[in-house]
């Protein structure tokens, strides 16, 4: 990177165009990609600003700024914004947290332990990650239905049946992603601790786990955006807007009413964003590794 | 490790040592097996419950597999060795009961006629049939009653006419019962109900004026309802239900209906008495689709566009994500992490608020894109069937090329810099360096990925129904459909939005987009070989 400094400071009509041919356009390209990039976040935010705005007057950016919106936001009997929020923040992290101990539990299994079943175990766990929950959801929703006549704790309309629900998912979609991860983790730690007497459970939680505990920030990581972004089951089982999350909630908002309330919804939105956009550029390092080792959001 | 050298204090110490680490071994043991002790008994304990409950709603099936699981992981955790299925158990149960069973369970539902009408058991039916149609009986003899309440819900009491007092609620019929108090002609305490009072009776006016507690277990002989919740009155429904011929009869028109073997009684002329019941109707789901043109157009329609929905996207959104990789991956240019930066924000901002934020955006008379970028043209990105298509991929390219972004710099900067150079030396230009050498390496690391990017792309729900909701809605089709819809979102239509719900028709849908997903997992996994590298 350095070695553009002297070529700019002597900089002549020649050289420019050099500088320009080789570097220069990708600046070029860059700007056009950030725009491109941050445009609607920028737009979002800059909505949210202006207070009682509709859509037209949320055309004008920055026009007027005030934070009347976050305050009106919490103050919508019928769109309880913070039961939402929190909502999401309970089922989000019991949700992920308990996708991370099963999907972990599960990985150092298939990892260390030798058994019968151990290869088609690892194929069923790569091919259920081909069907994702959401096309069952008729099903999903007619089982509810029927544990919730005798048992409406975990059934309809329940937090903890979604969360159940969402348990689910976990082996399918974090097993095989942890696997390759604690492959890397050499067995002669595990044999070491073992000759010192530790058992088998204290290897796992007290050795093994904090060796991989990157990918398992990458996991919960995963989990909780998804989490967070759900839609379909939540919204089929979850019926009072108070239990609601913010996905089913904000949509039930905004097909309500579309222009009249934007800002406040603008504002919602920019709430609803902060925590999975700062954990994730707080997270990016670890992340892109998961990435390419093959998850998808 | 005791080499001779080692002095008898060493030797000593390192016992000490050994000694403390087996203590905090056994103490950590001490505390597992507690917890251990403490988590199983509290699901034993559940699961006992849970059975107890289930038997008594005569659910014994169910019952029965409860207390086996219980039993099975109890023993599990309690026996020595099955160590894998120790830490396989947890995940492995959810995984059974809410991923594979549902599954199946989907295969099971796409074999009903299932959805609004057919929800319930036969039984169910003509009893809400029977409620329906209720006339008060002219001669009707007036019951002195009290409006009592157990757990919740409401029930009745009434004095017959020899002076007994009797109890009722809408699922169970009127029984006498023993030790109620009647004061000066009234019921005034009924043993384990409570009498509710003037205020409450207003309050739950609406759920008392459509309460009818039957008088005996033959749906025939009617039923109790009040007007004031002070007196009652004896009901009979217009239909009477022969449970010989099993036929339904309208007293006043003299209509007989009959079960017609599809869960609902007919008319000869084919008029159906609704509400009906849920029956297994055969493959009458995949014929109605493959035969009803109502249906089978728009599934056909949907699932092409399902298709090339998920590879546009794929293929747009890795065409710019390479491109960019590789615009930024030149170590002369500056400030690549800002860019970075912000190119990555799409991907981190949640999904399903980006597309109702396009969709305010795209909005034909008062969004940003029409009002500010276009001068107040009224182009109809979301309501016009090509736009729309068009909208979806360009919000989804938007969505989806910081990934690709992402994952093409991880490829390309782990393919070595001296291939390209060894080309150039033998006189290849740099784009045909790129193409003939780097190129085929990226696409053998990335294709994986491509796989999975379509995989989730075919069943992107988020994007499709928070920015166009599948619209613009296809008028000529027999269901719920749009014309940006994919399968995922047609499933969704069919059975939760609107007002008539189709259990039946949407697993059979769903059912489809299993086959599909299985077949593309298939030769994913054949392309790619997969599988062969487990071991």
């Amino acid at each position: 990177m350095g070695e553009s400094q002297p070529q700019r400071t002597s900089m002549s009509g020649r050289s420019f165009r050099r500088w320009f041919v080789q570097i220069g356009w990708r600046h070029l390209v860059g700007l056009a990609v950030v725009v491109f990039a941050a445009f609607p976040l920028v737009y979002v935010f800059s909505a949210s600003l202006n207070p009682g705005g509709t859509l037209i007057t949320a055309n004008t950016l920055f026009g007027n700024p005030s934070l009347q919106s976050y305050v009106d936001l919490f103050n919508r009997p019928q769109q309880p914004f913070a039961a939402w929020y929190l909502n999401t923040l309970f089922i989000g992290f019991t949700a992920s947290a308990g996708s991370v101990l099963l999907g972990a539990l599960a990985a150092y299994a298939f990892s260390r332990m030798r058994f019968t079943g151990r290869r088609l175990g690892l194929i069923g766990i790569v091919l259920v990650q081909m069907f994702p929950q959401l096309l069952a959801m008729v099903a999903i929703f007619l089982l509810m239905l029927s544990i919730g006549e005798i048992f409406p704790a975990i059934g309809l309309n329940s937090q903890i049946g979604l969360i159940m629900v969402y348990l689910g998912g976990a082996l399918g979609v974090n097993t095989y992603l942890m696997y390759g991860f604690f492959n890397t983790i050499p067995t002669s730690i595990d044999e070491a601790a073992r000759i010192d007497g530790a058992g088998h459970a204290r290897i796992f939680f007290t050795i093994i786990l904090p060796l991989v505990s990157p990918i398992l920030a990458v996991v919960a990581l995963l989990s909780l955006v998804a989490t967070l972004s759900e839609f379909v089951i939540a919204s089929v089982l979850l019926r009072d807007p108070e239990k609601q999350t913010l996905a089913v909630g904000l949509y039930q908002f905004i097909s309500q009413e579309t222009s009249q309330n934007w800002s406040v919804f603008a504002a919602g939105a920019v709430l609803a964003a902060i925590i999975p956009v700062v954990l994730f550029l707080a997270l990016q390092r670890y992340i892109v590794s998961g990435l390419v080792a093959g998850s998808v959001k | 490790m005791l080499t001779p050298t080692t002095t008898r204090a060493d030797a000593r110490a390192l016992d000490g040592r050994r000694a403390r680490r087996t203590a905090e071994t056994a103490s950590l043991g001490w505390k597992l097996l507690l917890l251990k002790i403490t988590v199983l008994g509290l699901l034993n304990a559940a699961s006992v419950y849970a059975a107890m409950v289930l038997f008594f709603n005569e659910r014994w099936l169910i019952g029965t597999l409860v207390v086996v699981t219980g039993a099975l992981i109890t023993w599990i955790y309690f026996q020595r060795g099955a160590l894998p299925a120790k830490y396989l158990a947890p995940g492995v149960t959810f995984l059974l009961i809410f991923q594979v069973f549902v599954i199946l369970y989907s295969g099971y539902v796409a074999f009903t006629n299932y959805g609004t009408g057919h929800n319930s058991t036969k039984e169910h039916a003509i009893h809400a049939i029977m409620l329906q149609t209720q006339d008060r009986v002219p001669d009707s003899p007036t019951y002195p009653l009290t409006v009592v309440e157990r757990s919740g819900e409401l029930a009745f009491a009434v004095t017959a006419q020899e002076g007994e007092v009797l109890v009722g609620s809408a699922d169970a019929p009127l029984e006498a019962i023993d030790g109620a108090l009647v004061e000066e002609g009234r019921i005034v305490d009924v043993p384990g109900h409570t009498v509710l009072s003037f205020t409450e009776l207003m309050e739950r006016q609406q759920e008392l004026s459509t309460l009818a507690v039957p008088l005996d277990e033959d749906p025939n002989a009617g039923a109790l309802r009040t007007q004031d919740g002070q007196r009652a009155y004896v009901y009979t429904s217009r239909f009477v239900y022969d449970e010989s011929s099993d036929t339904m009869t309208n007293t006043e028109s003299g209509e007989t209906y009959t079960d017609g073997g599809e869960g609902a009684f007919v008319t000869e002329s084919g008029e159906q008495l609704m509400p009906g019941w849920r029956v297994n109707v055969g493959l009458d789901n995949f014929v109605r689709a493959i035969t009803e043109e109502s249906i089978r157009g728009p599934l056909l329609y949907v699932t092409a566009w399902t298709f090339a929905f998920a590879f546009l996207s794929v293929a747009s959104t890795f065409v710019l994500g390479l491109f960019l990789a590789i615009v930024f991956n030149d170590p002369r240019m500056r400030s690549r992490r800002y860019y970075r930066l912000v190119m990555i924000l799409p991907y981190a901002f949640p999904g399903f608020l980006s597309a109702l934020v396009w969709a305010g955006m795209m909005n034909q008379e008062f969004g940003f894109i029409n009002s500010v970028l276009f001068g107040g043209a009224a182009i109809p990105w979301l309501s016009d069937p090509w736009l729309a298509k068009l909208s979806i991929l360009i919000v989804n390219l938007w969505l989806g090329f910081p990934y690709m972004f992402l994952v093409c710099t991880g490829a390309l900067q782990s393919i070595p810099e001296e291939l390209t150079e060894a080309a150039q030396m033998d006189g290849a230009r740099p784009f045909q360096a790129f193409r003939q050498i780097k190129f085929p390496l990226l696409l053998v690391s990335i294709a994986p990925l491509l796989i999975s990017s379509f995989a989730f792309n075919f069943n992107n729900f988020n994007l499709v129904y928070m920015l166009t909701g599948g619209g613009p809605r296809d008028i000529e089709a027999g269901i719920n459909v749009g014309s940006t819809d994919i399968l995922i979102s047609m499933v969704y239509k069919v059975a939760f939005v609107g007002a008539q719900s189709d259990y039946g028709l949407a697993s059979a849908f769903s059912i489809l987009i299993f086959f599909i997903v299985g077949t593309i997992s298939v030769i994913a996994f054949r392309r790619t070989r997969a599988l062969e590298e487990l071991n």
